[in-house]
């Protein structure tokens, strides 16, 4: 894979299997095939892709609604996303910043956990290792480093390059194109290449950091920056979800394998905003939006299957019906969150109540009950 | 019995942790082939081997952040962070990644962890090598910060931050390293982690301090029993939590508290110590708490960290205004 150091002429800048009008392009390098028969795998693309966009539009509905406090967009990044997770094997361990909704989906994290971060009932009411997907990390980068430690781990357990792929461990740090200027990024690939760690890095450049555009502090492609760090980087349409899927695949099978960290470029774009506080409007033309439209993830798988007849409209329907029950389950459940006991803020500061939380906790509990007792006495 | 500075207390200590689990993995700057600025580890990595006595590249972050994601796989990372003024690249990675993933996992998660930190002045180095950033640590829900003051606790100390399930700032008074040899006994039962304990009896004043000045109470006490004077040293050991019982119990007695440390006054531990005890022995108090420290300016120049530094005289002096209340 060294190819991925020096790209021959004949190599586009960007590999895609699926462009944007749904049509299946070759490249030298990657060839789709997935684990199950094609159709079968891409139907399955589509409907994770549709559940995922589904769960952030309900989500972002109910943000308006006054039932989430946030909420992260996703649209637009549902192929890199998926693609990205499909590729995982079961022991692989995935660490996310706050909008990965499409690999936590992957991961079978219940939505409604998601929701509840975002509504403020709990940080993240998922356990990492039943899931192999770690909690949201909302300080840009941090989990970068999270995930180079935790692939030392992996190598210090002896679970790279055994030969078995059943064993053999990756671990993927997903960051976006805001987090390359974090100095935890930096240090993540430095510790990465020092030991060789079996990490993928795979950054979603969405072309955004809120309000400020990716080229103003990107002056070479991200994926080039890999180079600096001593291993390959290569840059995927993000927006293809088969070639998302093969790249990281590949990236992954050589962390697996022994051959050290990756650096994946998924270029796509963030059609929503940064979160539902922001207003893309005030930074950015509709112009370049009604461009990326036409590069939508999503239509183009669609159009792929029905020209090619990889799936029936019987298909279609039943994904859709899919997603509207799901969207039903999501508005549902979003009010039967319980809310969190303010008695048991304490817990879990530490593995044991210190005594002086001990007193805290209690002297609030008192203070609360004082005012039952006197509404009691009223 | 073994005779032991306090660096090889340390190394020691750092050894038997090793042997008795193998999920402890040292990591920092310098710590394999140089054994440490310090010499800390001195051969350690020749004894347990690179993966183990990890050197890593030059970026505190990184060290803690990497150190997370290893506890996160099941290991027990002890960093060491070269200097106390080097910490501060680290300061996110702790405060908002090592405190609350606990927290924030629901208590799933937990992160067994210890970030050693030579800490304070007194050895003549130039600047960032000479602070004291405890307050800073023990502001922050989530962290145990412990301090050491001779070879015995240590030895023991150590080896009980690294069985701790929580993580552990686990501060080394630098400027005693290679100061004084102690007997350490390495079948005795150690005493408790997070207990503060009375290193000196006495009546008159309870004087409060931990690491590196406790030596400086110390003396300060003899030569206050020159003077007739009795104080009582507490070597406070555990700074987060407090163990407050010690030091009520002390201050009932002599109605009047020192705390002595190297950090600034403002915000420090001893503010804290003060508002615990007016707290909950305002009756007892014959005097106000006085706090002797570190000035609220930056660490300054070498050649003038004797003035700025707690000494026998300074301590002295506020053991007499207390007593002149």
């Amino acid at each position: 894979m060294t190819e991925f150091l020096d790209p021959s002429p004949s190599h586009t800048d960007m590999v895609q299997l699926l462009n944007p009008e749904g049509e299946r392009v070759t490249h030298p390098d990657f060839e789709f095939s997935p684990d199950r028969p094609e159709d079968e795998a891409v139907r399955g693309f589509y409907r994770d892709m549709v559940l995922t966009r589904r769960l952030d539009v309900e989500a972002t509905a109910l943000q308006r609604h006054g039932e989430l406090g946030l909420w992260a967009q996703l649209l637009g990044q549902e192929a890199a996303q998926i693609g990205a997770a499909r590729a995982l094997a079961p022991q692989d361990f995935v660490f996310p910043t706050y909008r990965e909704h499409g690999v936590a989906w992957c991961r079978e994290v219940d939505p409604m956990q998601l929701l509840g971060l975002f509504r403020g009932t709990d940080q993240g009411g998922w356990d990492p290792a039943e899931h192999n997907f770690g909690l949201y990390t909302i300080v840009i980068g941090a989990q970068t480093l999270h995930a180079t430690g935790y692939a030392m781990g992996v190598q210090m357990d002896g679970l790279v390059g055994t030969g078995d792929p059943t064993r053999d461990t990756a671990v993927v740090a997903h960051f976006g194109d805001g987090a390359s200027s974090q100095g935890d990024v930096n240090e993540a690939m430095v510790f990465a290449a020092t030991y060789n760690a079996p990490v993928v890095f795979f950054c979603q450049n969405n072309q955004w950091a809120i309000s400020e555009p990716v080229e103003q502090m990107v002056k070479v492609p991200l994926y080039k920056r890999a180079q600096g760090f001593g291993f390959p980087g290569i840059r995927v349409d993000g927006n293809d979800v088969l070639a998302t899927y093969e790249v990281m695949k590949a990236a992954l099978k050589r962390a697996r394998e022994g051959g050290g960290p990756t650096m994946v470029e998924a270029y796509t774009y963030r059609m929503g905003a940064h979160t539902t506080t922001d207003d893309p409007t005030r930074y950015r033309l509709s112009d370049e939006v009604q461009a990326w439209k036409l590069k939508d993830p999503i239509a183009r798988v669609e159009a792929y299957l029905r020209r090619g007849g990889g799936a029936s409209t019987s298909f279609f329907t039943k994904v859709e019906a899919e997603a509207d029950e799901f969207g039903e389950r999501l508005r549902a459940g979003i009010q039967a969150l319980p809310e969190p006991d303010p008695v048991k803020l304490f817990d879990n500061v530490y593995t044991e109540l210190p005594e002086e939380l001990r007193e805290q906790r209690d002297g609030y509990a008192a203070y609360l009950a004082s005012f039952e007792h006197e509404g009691a006495s009223r | 019995m073994t005779k032991m500075t306090m660096a090889k207390a340390l190394n020691a200590g750092l050894r038997r942790s090793m042997e008795d689990d193998d999920k402890v993995v040292l990591m920092g700057e310098d710590i394999g082939r140089l054994g440490g600025v310090f010499r800390i580890t001195d051969g350690l990595q020749k004894d347990f081997g690179e993966a183990r006595v990890i050197d890593t590249p030059l970026a505190e972050s990184g060290i803690v952040g990497t150190a997370v994601g290893l506890a996160l796989r099941g290991y027990r990372p002890v960093v060491e962070i070269q200097f106390d003024g080097f910490v501060y690249p680290a300061y996110d990675q702790i405060v908002s990644q090592v405190a609350k993933f606990h927290y924030r996992s629901g208590g799933r998660v937990a992160m067994p962890m210890v970030i050693r930190i030579p800490f304070g002045g007194g050895i003549g180095a130039v600047e960032h090598h000479s602070e004291s950033p405890e307050a800073q640590f023990a502001h922050t829900p989530g962290l145990k910060v412990m301090a050491c003051s001779n070879p015995v606790d240590a030895y023991w100390m150590i080896q009980q931050a690294i069985a701790h399930p929580d993580p552990v700032i686990f501060l080394e008074p630098k400027r005693l390293y290679h100061s004084t040899k102690a007997d350490v006994d390495v079948d005795a039962t150690p005493e408790a982690l997070f207990e503060s304990r009375v290193v000196r009896s006495g009546s008159d004043v309870t004087v409060l301090a931990y690491g590196p000045t406790v030596k400086t109470a110390l003396t300060a006490a003899e030569a206050a029993a020159g003077e007739g004077k009795s104080l009582e040293v507490i070597d406070l050991r555990t700074l987060s939590p407090l163990d407050m019982a010690p030091v009520l119990e002390s201050v009932r007695r002599t109605g009047r508290a020192v705390v002595v440390h190297e950090a600034h006054v403002n915000l420090g531990l001893g503010a804290e110590l003060a508002a615990r005890i007016t707290e909950t022995c305002f009756h007892s108090l014959e005097a106000p708490v006085l706090r002797v420290g570190g000035f609220d300016t930056p660490y300054p120049p070498a050649r003038a960290e004797e003035h700025y530094l707690p000494d026998l005289d300074r301590v002295l002096d506020a053991v007499d205004r207390s007593l002149a209340w």
